[in-house]
């Protein structure tokens, strides 16, 4: 009944046919149904899973930007202050906007300066309470472990590779820590905190992560970033540092 | 064409055009993609002396906010010409044949932009010709439909272009200059080949109805080669890394 | 920089009457699918210009006037005359319509019929030299919409094509010495020399329909159009697509036969309106002997 008409992890490309038939269900919206064909819209991997009898096609987008999802968690980068809200640039085509209730936890004043809890150009970490397009993302900080960001590094990586850093079941993100002994926190908008024990190590975290972010599309990448983070490690003469 | 009188023969007894192409032959096309570090998506398309540059940025936040639609992304579209892109300088001011180029040109985006995904942002695309030598709106459209792909933003299917004209009585594809200033007829055509949809079609000259039909297949068959090779070039951008 | 338009709001229940009326071949006005609203045609309407036409087609109104100006020629063209159209919509012709210069729209619309003009060589500008190389007639055709019912470009094409037909060539004296050239207004030599008639037809994709000739209304209803330019002899002098959709390669081939037989209505129209001008059946080659 159904075919599919690439392998499991190919790249394929915006009007590539992917499969053809009936019994097939679609991760939209990067996958489109004309007549009984599936066109890719983006750049991306393919992912074909069988189960029943029945496929289920998704595509991984390689680029694009980041899109805001209620549950995702960003970081943030505080850029307006309103009277009532700060106005946060999640690097979302719209900006995020954070109530100085949910930030405070309490009622507040209006005539309190937001400025003395959260200044232009302080770091938070949020997640996305509610999206629904009519509006502007609403994000909550009223969870454990989110809120101000007072120390560590922060880089940016695309948002379409966020999903590498994380890996299947964390696994990659597990590699990255155990290997460089730092702390990361990775946003879905492509933000990444890092927390290290040291300048080196926060130096191969740094690599690491870039050579992810490039080679998010190839196979086999979990054990070369392992790979290279010992090479780094032993370059550095840092090896023995951590858990190995 | 002017009473100067000096038209050059543009088909040679053995039926080969000025530059010795067959008349259902392409100038030479070369394509790159990512060529610019900061826009989002951006391509670089050569077909022959033409050379057009693409750059896309968005989904983004409209600037100013009201310019924005409540069910989709707004698309901004510039064709422009550089100053030294012609033999004549070409003055910097945007000429009326721009101000529709541009038009056009976003109109032959517009079907293939999913841009109900995105509502209330705005989609940037700014089309630079390089080098003028005849069809560079539809190198245009061929490049910003590139650089929309490398910006991952999702699309129906790619857009590729090409003009057919008439010279010397001849229907022959993807005119040059020369063959565009002495020719009787240019008919720049774009369209998604995958899907069979026209999204730009003009005629700047006089065509019986057959040699319409005649030409309107041969730009079909023309955009089929472009279409091709804008898919293998989007590929080859991940081949690289994966070779390294 | 083109920015995608916000287009007109029409009632869910008025969009979904019109596309259920098209389903059945029809129109909300009555009218069939390939069917012309009332088309008039008034020649040498405005007194001052060199040649002048109103065109009423529905209640969209068009008002096109040519006006011959002395100048230099193009250097290289420098034995011909000088074509020069533009179009306004007016801010009085709808609420849609601001004040300013001619938008990317009119500029398209001014653009599309210059070139249906240009390419048939419908203006025999090589008649036009008055001393070749040096002194040349300027032919600005200028376009006005005064209200807008939908389908401006084939009202437009109507107007400046009849407004051409009645434009009459001004005398002028030379000075032989200084080669300087100066009009008499008010006196005529004859008439523009014309090669030919020129008509558009624009058929407008509608969901999946073809139509020709929208009110306003229907024309926000509609995705995509193609203006097909068709000379007197059935010839396609030039082409433009428009909209925000797409036209498959059926619906092209479907839009052309439509320009191909609507096309004759049209130039009909015109030819009997320029009768008390260029004579018997307006022959447009037989008009404007003049050097």
């Amino acid at each position: 009944m159904s075919k599919i008409l690439f392998e499991n992890r190919s790249l394929v490309v915006p009007g590539d046919v992917v499969a053809e038939g009936d019994r097939l269900t679609l991760a939209a919206p990067f996958l489109r149904r004309v007549g009984r064909s599936v066109v890719a819209t983006v750049v991306g991997l393919l992912t074909v899973e069988k189960s029943n009898n029945e496929y289920k096609v998704g595509l991984i987008p390689l680029e694009g930007c980041y899109y805001p999802r209620p549950g995702d968690v960003v970081i943030g980068i505080v850029r307006d202050i309103g009277v009532t809200s700060w106005l946060i640039d999640i690097r979302a085509p719209l900006p995020g906007v954070l109530n100085a209730s949910d930030y405070l936890g309490k009622p507040y004043s209006p005539s309190e300066d937001l400025s003395k809890y959260l200044d232009v150009g302080d770091v938070i970490l949020a997640k996305v309470a509610q999206f629904d397009r009519g509006r502007d993302p609403l994000l909550t900080v009223q969870e454990k472990g989110l809120g101000k960001v007072v120390e560590g590094a922060l880089i940016e990586i695309k948002p379409s590779r966020v999903p590498r850093v994380i890996g299947r079941k964390r696994s990659m993100l597990s590699v990255l820590q155990e290997e460089t002994g730092c702390q990361i926190v990775v946003g879905n908008n492509g933000r990444i905190l890092l927390r290290c024990p040291d300048p080196e190590r926060e130096a191969i975290a740094v690599l690491a992560i870039k050579k992810i972010e490039r080679e998010a599309h190839t196979q086999g990448l979990t054990e070369r970033i392992k790979d290279f983070i010992i090479e780094q490690k032993i370059k550095r003469g840092l090896i023995g540092g951590s858990g190995r | 064409m002017g009473a100067v009188g000096e038209k050059p023969r543009l088909i040679d007894e053995s039926g080969r055009r000025i530059d010795g192409r067959r008349p259902d032959e392409l100038r030479p096309i070369e394509m790159e993609v990512g060529v610019l570090k900061n826009a989002d998506g951006s391509a670089l398309v050569k077909f022959g002396d033409t050379w057009v540059l693409a750059a896309v940025y968005g989904p983004r936040e409209a600037v100013p906010k009201h310019m924005t639609l409540p069910e989709r992304a707004v698309i901004r579209c510039r064709y422009r010409m550089l100053s030294f892109s012609t033999h004549e300088r070409k003055s910097p001011a945007p000429s009326r044949r721009e101000v529709e180029l541009s038009k056009v040109i976003r109109e032959a985006l517009e079907p293939a932009v999913l841009t109900e995904l995105y509502p209330r942002t705005t989609i940037d695309i700014f089309i630079e010709v390089l080098n003028a030598h005849g069809g560079t709106r539809t190198a245009g459209v061929t490049a910003a439909s590139l650089a929309l792909a490398d910006a991952g933003i999702p699309m129906r299917d790619l857009v590729a272009g090409v003009a057919v004209g008439k010279v010397d009585g001849v229907i022959v594809l993807d005119i040059n200059e020369i063959e565009d200033m002495y020719g009787e007829a240019d008919m720049p055509v774009a369209a998604m080949p995958g899907l069979g949809r026209i999204t730009l079609l003009q005629l700047n000259g006089v065509l019986s109805p057959n040699e319409f039909r005649t030409g309107l297949k041969m730009a079909m068959e023309g955009i089929r080669r472009i279409y091709e090779m804008q898919k293998k070039v989007l590929r080859q951008k991940y081949a690289v890394i994966e070779e390294e | 920089m083109s920015i995608t338009p916000e287009l007109p709001l029409i009632p869910r229940l008025k969009a979904n009457a019109i596309m259920n009326l098209l389903a059945r071949g029809q129109r909300i006005d009555k009218r069939k699918l390939e069917e012309y609203r009332d088309i008039e045609v008034r020649i040498g309407y405005i007194p001052n210009a060199e040649g002048s036409a109103y065109v009423r087609m529905g209640n969209t109104q068009v008002l096109a006037g040519v006006k011959l100006e002395v100048g230099q020629p193009y250097s290289d063209a420098p034995n011909e005359g000088v074509l020069i159209v533009n179009a306004e919509f007016i801010p009085a012709a709808s609420p849609s319509f601001e004040p300013g210069p001619p938008d990317e729209n009119a500029i398209e619309l001014a653009r599309v019929i210059d070139r249906s003009l240009r390419e048939p060589r419908v203006v025999a500008l090589d008649k036009l030299a008055i001393i070749p190389g040096k002194k040349v007639w300027i032919v600005w055709l200028d376009i006005y919409v005064l209200d807008h019912d939908g389908n401006l470009i084939d009202a437009s094409m109507l107007a400046s094509m009849a407004a051409l037909l009645s434009t009459r060539v001004p005398t002028v004296a030379v000075d032989k010495e200084s080669g300087e050239v100066t009009v008499k207004r008010g006196e005529f030599q004859g008439l523009l020399p014309i090669n030919r008639l020129v008509t558009t037809v624009t058929v407008y994709k509608i969901g999946n329909y073809l139509v020709v000739d929208p009110t306003q209304e229907e024309e926000a209803l509609s995705g995509a159009r193609l203006t097909v330019a068709v000379t007197e002899e059935g010839l396609i002098a030039g082409m433009q697509k428009a909209g925000m959709d797409y036209l498959s390669d059926a619906e092209v081939e479907r839009a052309v036969e439509i320009a191909l037989s609507k096309a004759p209505l049209l130039i009909g129209k015109i030819r009997e309106a320029a009768k008390g001008i260029r004579g018997e059946g307006g022959e447009a080659s037989n008009a404007g002997k003049q050097g």
